[in-house]
């Protein structure tokens, strides 16, 4: 039943410091995954590029970042980019960046709802609304078949559900709130770790049902390093990365020596002020 | 300054579809070549097998040449040639190579004969690039690793064949561990005769995109977006290239080289 289905919407956060085909294809697994348990219906994925002020040592500036992300999804019906994390003045917690996309898309809900309260002249048809059309918020009528409220899930490598693990990184009460109220869609190759480390831990595992492990079959091991590595090198990147975000990259000759050392021996931002959400190696 | 050697990079396979994996081939192989500063990259060849060799789930040669163009759409070094998948039989590896570098012998002639003609009185040894004598090109055959273990099965190869194509033409072998593929050359007298004439790359960004678990996923209904390019995977949803039953093709039938008795084979062409 189709109207059962809860709704997702996959928001990855990181560094995308250059966006690659790899972090692409976990957007692909996750909605593949989450079809076919047939209990959700995933409507959107959001790229959110980390702002500049996380200091991440090579991290370039996020207007190039952000280009590179939006040429990267031209020819997607379904992932985009959101750029309001990385317009933010200061480095913000996962948790922040998952309640403000969660908060977006339940007034859009709202308002999607609002329009269902109306008249009823084709059963069940939705009217698609702009959601910031200025209409008065009526209160919203239960309809026979009651969707679930849509969810945020995060969408990331093993290696950042890894990361929680690392002293002091992360707030626990930040970490219990992610996979309590939001979830995780983590995608790792077969034969990983992710299961054993919700083993051993006490908050992943009280809220395991919310952490949907996917497994990649196919090794698609491409890391925004070696990509940068590559390039610094003189070597092709053609058929790892969109070959719109070569062309740029190339075209405005980024990722040379030189901002590779950027931000060399600057505390990233989440260890400077002790706040949690770090973004690991992977989850660029 | 002596100058560097021309050189076509030849892949014969089955590109049963061909994924961005195949591509990533040719570049690591032109990158490796370049960085030894004795060769100049030209060309590169995608040659897929004809539909005789037999293959269990090998769709018409019609089709995996006309994905394999899409793919390299945006290359402009690398192309296709279905002169192998137009021949009425299946054609030995060597075979092709051979043609192939006939028809580079060629080019190559008649470029000589045309710049000979258009100036006729430079002398060979003047310094200006036009009067340099033209190197002639070397023709090299692109595989993974697991094509070069292939020469260790019994019966499978014609030790001639293995020589001329080490010999006469060369190897670039990509790998993702250099040792088994540089140790599998040192136990062979054939091949590490001739190492200087093989070159083993390393892969570093992995990216093991096999054709097969390709098709496994189409059949599925999984998504194979990143994986292979887009203008490949609109082909197979226009064409309905591959199905359940396209996958049940050639079952049970034995590849050609191995009907044929004592020729050279080739089984692990992906």
């Amino acid at each position: 039943d189709p109207a059962r289905k809860t709704e997702v919407v996959l928001l990855a956060c990181g560094s995308f410091n250059p966006i690659t085909h790899m972090h692409l294809r976990l957007f692909e697994l996750a909605k593949d995954y989450l079809h076919e348990t047939g209990k959700y219906k995933v409507i959107k994925g959001i790229i959110s590029p980390v702002g500049d002020a996380y200091k991440k040592r090579g991290l370039i500036s996020a207007n190039h970042r952000v280009t590179m992300a939006k040429l990267a999804t031209k020819n997607s019906d379904w992932v985009e980019v959101d750029d309001w994390e990385s317009c933010q003045g200061e480095w913000l917690e996962t948790l922040k960046v998952l309640r403000y996309h969660h908060q977006k898309l339940l007034s859009a809900d709202v308002t999607n709802s609002v329009q269902d309260a109306g008249p009823i002249t084709k059963l069940g048809r939705k009217r698609k609304q702009e959601p910031n059309r200025h209409e008065p918020i009526k209160k919203k009528t239960q309809s026979p078949a009651v969707k679930s409220v849509p969810q945020v899930k995060l969408l990331c490598g093993s290696d950042m559900l890894e990361s929680f693990g690392i002293p002091n990184l992360w707030k626990l009460e930040d970490i219990a709130e992610i996979v309590e109220k939001h979830g995780l869609v983590c995608i790792s190759r077969a034969g990983n770790n992710a299961q054993k480390f919700i083993y051993e831990s006490d908050v992943l595992w009280r809220h395991k049902n919310n952490i949907h492990l996917v497994e990649e079959w196919i090794t698609n091991d491409i890391s925004s390093t070696k990509i940068r590595r590559a390039l610094r090198r003189g070597q092709s990147i053609r058929y790892l990365v969109p070959e719109a975000v070569r062309a740029y990259i190339h075209s405005k000759g980024l990722y040379g020596a030189e901002s590779e050392d950027s931000n060399a021996g600057v505390l990233l931002a989440p260890l400077q002020s002790h706040a949690s959400g770090p973004r690991s190696s992977q989850a660029n | 300054m002596r100058s560097r050697i021309p050189v076509i990079l030849l892949a014969c396979g089955s590109f049963n579809p061909t994924t961005n994996m195949h591509m990533r081939l040719f570049e690591l192989a032109r990158d490796h070549l370049h960085q030894t500063g004795r060769y100049q990259v030209i060309e590169g060849i995608m040659s897929p097998v004809s539909d005789k060799y037999g293959k269990k789930g090998l769709v018409s040669a019609k089709h995996r040449v006309a994905m394999a163009k899409l793919a390299l759409e945006t290359s402009n070094w690398i192309r296709v040639d279905p002169w192998e998948s137009e021949q009425d039989t299946w054609t030995e590896t060597v075979k092709v190579l051979r043609h192939h570098y006939n028809e580079a012998l060629r080019a190559f002639q008649s470029k000589k004969e045309f710049t000979r003609n258009k100036h006729p009185t430079e002398s060979s040894t003047g310094d200006s690039l036009s009067c340099q004598q033209p190197v002639l090109p070397e023709l090299k055959l692109l595989c993974g690793a697991d094509f070069l273990q292939t020469f260790k099965t019994p019966n499978l190869w014609k030790e001639e064949d293995i020589k001329e194509i080490v010999e006469k033409f060369g190897l670039v072998c990509i790998s993702r561990a250099g040792s088994d593929a540089s140790q599998f050359i040192q136990e062979s007298d054939i091949l590490s005769a001739f190492q200087h004439n093989i070159f083993l790359v390393r892969e570093w960004i992995q990216n093991e995109i096999s054709a097969t678990q390709i098709r496994s996923a189409l059949c599925r209904g999984l998504s194979v977006k990143y994986l292979i390019p887009d203008s490949v995977i609109a082909y197979i949803v226009h064409h309905n290239v591959y199905t359940a039953e396209s996958e049940r093709r050639n079952e049970g039938h034995l590849l050609q080289p191995l009907r044929l008795q004592n020729t050279t084979i080739n089984p692990m062409r992906d």
